[in-house]
């Protein structure tokens, strides 16, 4: 096994090319039906259930077929470097996508805060739109009172920002940090250093996880702090839960990668899947920084 | 080196062997054009029935809703299921052969990102037949048309645009994967072929632009049924956020659709010609400006929904500014044709018929971006009349001529030249003719996406709408091409072009299932 992984660096390797595979339109089945179960849910159809379950079944299915394939060609050495390189370059593009993922939702953050919400208010031209839609409406953030109060009731509340999030920030700071020392202990072969590492990184992770859905019921069932809170809670509950699920896609990812390791699938110059993760991992680790910044914080 | 099965295998299992778990290029690029071509008639069948609504003013077969139905459909299909798979198949086609490259970089990853579009099509078109009724709020989906008073298909067509956003983030992935990684040694980035240059510029594009949809219609989805306030005055949001975020993601897109046929044309032009392109360097340049200023003009489309004077100005700036670097463009195919030993083949013509109509698009593209004047054209037929020179005349009429240009190195054949001819004439003249009197009917004061018109419109949208059924029936003329390509005609050589050049004139045509597994050296 050693010998063969090592082989794939060998730059004379001509471009693997894989066979015809089933596993692109089993995935495209499966996103299907995931489609289909969402837009049937929020229509309370029952049918969506079926959708979802199919969907995400095939969606299993295919994840755990189309990367062991991928896994097994790389351990019988079949990639090379240029193979490599293009894995680098795609994993890149993919991360710089969910960056604008994220752009687009900070940017709705920003917006309120800099115009809809002081032009609510009548602090920003055009004043109009203050006196003829909510005259009594005042401009504040984070927004406790809406514009409309019985449309939207206000929380009562808003988290602190040091207090969990402080302790999340530290916790998913340390993450990286550990990832990255499993990472070093990789290059150098010590493999109680890698597992170590990894396996205190999704510790660390989970228990932001844990600490997040703690945060979250508090601010249903104490704070009143609740989606339909107005758009200090849309913005609040949409970029926190969208980091959340990448926080539970990388845990995974996080988990697959530390089974691996425990199998010995990587080498000290051969482990791209490795550092895919850490990438992602990384990213939402920044992710989290700018919400803690421009979330809670500021 | 494993060798691939050969798709030799027949019968009814084998076909869908081959055709649904393909990982070939040349496979895949068939699907997508394909895909794209029975899409254009779908779309194409929406416009027919716009324009037989709009040819005589009052007529009732067609009720309010239905009508903004079909345009709404209209949009949605011929942007993401014509216009931009057309593009993509044409890139999966050609960026391997052009960059000397085996494959695609990720064959199967390839492969997933087309076969997610039947599906979101499946969706999107099914919305005609929901109950209560498909979308009606145009292509841009504005809140709070899509969200307060968005009928209930509305959720399925937003996650069909999910999908389409999945698909053409893979696609854009892999294509910017392949022209960095799989380019034969010795070709430096600025040794490509401008066409994958074109691509390169757009896959960013696509990049950074799809996610900001999805992000978009996320929150129209969270706002329909989750008590989010992103775009609800009431709670502290704005309609207008929805705007900002749908033209953050509609500026780039537009350019989406003209990058790549830059970049075809830039191949067309210099065969043609027999020449090689003027000012190579500065197209490229030209291209990427258009693109980073594509992510600072998004503005221009709002000019009139109350958005702060400073902001008006600096998005009416930055907007006619483009028309610098795509002058240059212009100025460099006319300068790659001047003393040119030029010749007329279909592709050509497309070619040329692209730069005069583009430039027509382009100005009044200007005229639009000037904030006093847009304040008068908002919202009318003129707008409509500025993107379809740009989209048809433009997007369209470039993809036309790929096909043309390149299907003799597909099939093997050449196509009928006459037919080429007669086709391009039918498609040049009747575009004029159902696109250019809705300037004047814009200039008039008739405003878009209304199913009726004052009568002393009446003229001028009978005029249209002729040119229009024109141009449908022209097009069969283009698949009646295609199919007879396929089947038979003159055998073309390997170069195919006698002024052509580049790597893909080197394979013998029709190229062969595999090409470059060992990748040529360039000097």
């Amino acid at each position: 096994m050693k010998n063969s992984t090592l082989k794939s660096n060998h730059p004379a390797l001509p471009y693997y090319l894989p066979a015809p595979s089933r596993w692109p339109f089993i995935g495209s089945i499966g996103l299907f039906f995931l489609a289909l179960s969402i837009a049937n849910f929020v229509h309370d159809n029952l049918i969506g259930h079926y959708f979802f379950f199919a969907g995400a079944l095939l969606i299993a299915y295919m994840l755990f077929g189309w990367f062991s394939t991928v896994i097994s060609e790389s351990m019988h050495g079949l990639y090379n470097q240029q193979l490599d390189r293009t894995f680098r370059w795609g994993m890149l593009w993919f991360i710089v996508s969910e960056i604008a993922f994220f752009g687009i939702f900070f940017g709705a953050l920003f917006y309120a805060r800099q115009f809809a919400v002081p032009v609510l208010g009548g602090d920003l031209p055009p004043i109009a739109t203050h006196d003829l839609l909510w005259p009594q409406f005042h401009a504040s953030w984070p927004l406790l009172k809406n514009p409309n109060p019985t449309t939207f009731p206000g929380a009562d509340a808003v988290i602190p920002a040091f207090g969990i999030p402080a302790l999340n920030t530290f916790l998913l700071l340390s993450s990286a940090a550990f990832v990255t020392w499993a990472h070093w202990g990789l290059t150098k072969n010590r493999r109680w250093q890698i597992n170590l590492g990894l396996a205190i990184t999704i510790l660390l992770g989970v228990t932001f996880l844990c600490l997040q859905a703690y945060e979250y019921t508090e601010a249903y069932t104490k704070l009143n702090l609740k989606l339909s809170s107005g758009i200090y809670g849309t913005t609040f509950f949409m970029l926190t839960g969208f980091h959340a699920a990448h926080v539970t896609i990388g845990l995974t990812m996080l988990t697959v990668i530390l089974v691996r390791c425990l199998k010995g699938h990587f080498q000290p110059h051969h482990h791209f899947g490795f550092e895919a993760v850490s990438w992602y991992w990384h990213f939402v680790d920044v992710v989290w920084l700018c919400l803690f910044v421009f979330v809670y914080w500021l | 080196m494993t060798e691939i099965a050969h798709p030799s295998k027949k019968g009814v299992i084998a076909w869908i062997e081959r055709w649904l778990f393909t990982t070939n290029h040349k496979d895949i690029g068939t699907l997508y054009l394909s895909f794209s071509l029975s899409l254009f008639f779908v779309g194409g069948f929406m416009a027919m029935i716009i324009r037989a609504k709009l040819a005589v003013p009052g007529q009732t077969w067609i009720s309010p809703n239905s009508y903004n139905e079909i345009v709404t459909l209209h949009g949605l299909i011929m942007i993401f299921g014509a216009i931009m798979p057309a593009f993509v198949g044409l890139a999966n086609w050609m960026l391997p052969l052009m960059l000397g490259a085996p494959d695609m970089a990720l064959p199967r990853m390839n492969n997933w990102s087309f076969w997610i579009l039947p599906f979101a099509f499946f969706i999107m078109l099914m919305t005609l037949v929901l109950p209560g009724s498909g979308p009606n709020f145009g292509w841009t989906m504005y809140a709070p048309l899509s969200t307060t008073y968005g009928p209930p298909s509305t959720d399925f067509l937003i996650v069909a645009i999910h999908l389409l956003g999945i698909s053409s983030i893979l696609g854009a992935i892999n294509i910017i994967a392949t022209i960095l990684n799989l380019r034969a040694p010795g070709m430096t980035l600025m040794k490509m072929p401008i066409f994958a240059w074109g691509w390169l510029i757009t896959a960013f594009l696509l990049i950074a632009a799809m996610p900001i949809l999805a992000g978009a219609v996320t929150m129209m989805l969270f706002d329909r049924h989750f008590g989010t306030s992103f775009f609800n005055a009431a709670g502290g949001g704005d309609p207008l956020l929805y705007q900002h975020a749908f033209w953050s993601f509609g500026h780039p897109e537009v350019y989406i659709m003209i990058l790549p046929g830059f970049g075809i044309i830039s191949e067309i032009i210099p065969t043609f010609s027999r020449k090689k392109l003027f000012g190579r360097n500065f197209m490229i340049y030209a291209i990427a400006s258009i693109a980073i200023l594509s992510f600072l003009v998004w503005g221009h489309h709002m000019f009139v929904t109350g958005i702060a004077l400073k902001a008006e100005l600096f998005f009416m700036y930055l907007t006619m500014l483009i028309a610098v670097p795509t002058g240059i463009k212009v100025f460099n195919w006319i300068g790659t044709m001047f003393r040119g030993s030029l010749s007329f083949e279909t592709p050509m013509l497309f070619a040329l018929a692209f730069i005069f109509l583009f430039t027509i698009g382009g100005f009044s593209g200007l005229m639009l971006a000037i904030v006093p004047a847009d304040f008068n054209y908002h919202g009318t037929y003129f707008v409509v009349a500025h993107f379809h020179y740009v989209l048809v005349a433009g997007a369209l009429f470039s993809i036309m001529g790929a096909i043309y240009y390149w299907i003799p190195k597909w099939t093997g054949h050449y196509y009928n030249e006459t037919l080429g001819q007669i086709h391009f004439w039918l498609s040049f003249i009747s575009i004029n003719v159902a696109f250019f009197p809705m300037h004047f009917l814009g200039l008039a004061g008739m405003p878009r996406r209304i199913v009726d018109y004052a009568t002393p419109y009446a003229d001028f949208n009978m005029l249209s709408s002729i040119g229009a059924f024109v141009f449908g029936a022209s097009q069969l003329l283009f698949v009646f091409m295609i199919i007879q390509t396929i089947r038979g005609g003159n055998p073309a050589s390997a170069q195919v072009w006698e002024g052509a050049e580049g790597l893909e004139w080197t394979v013998p045509s029709p190229a062969p299932y595999h090409t470059f597994q060992t990748p040529p050296h360039i000097h």
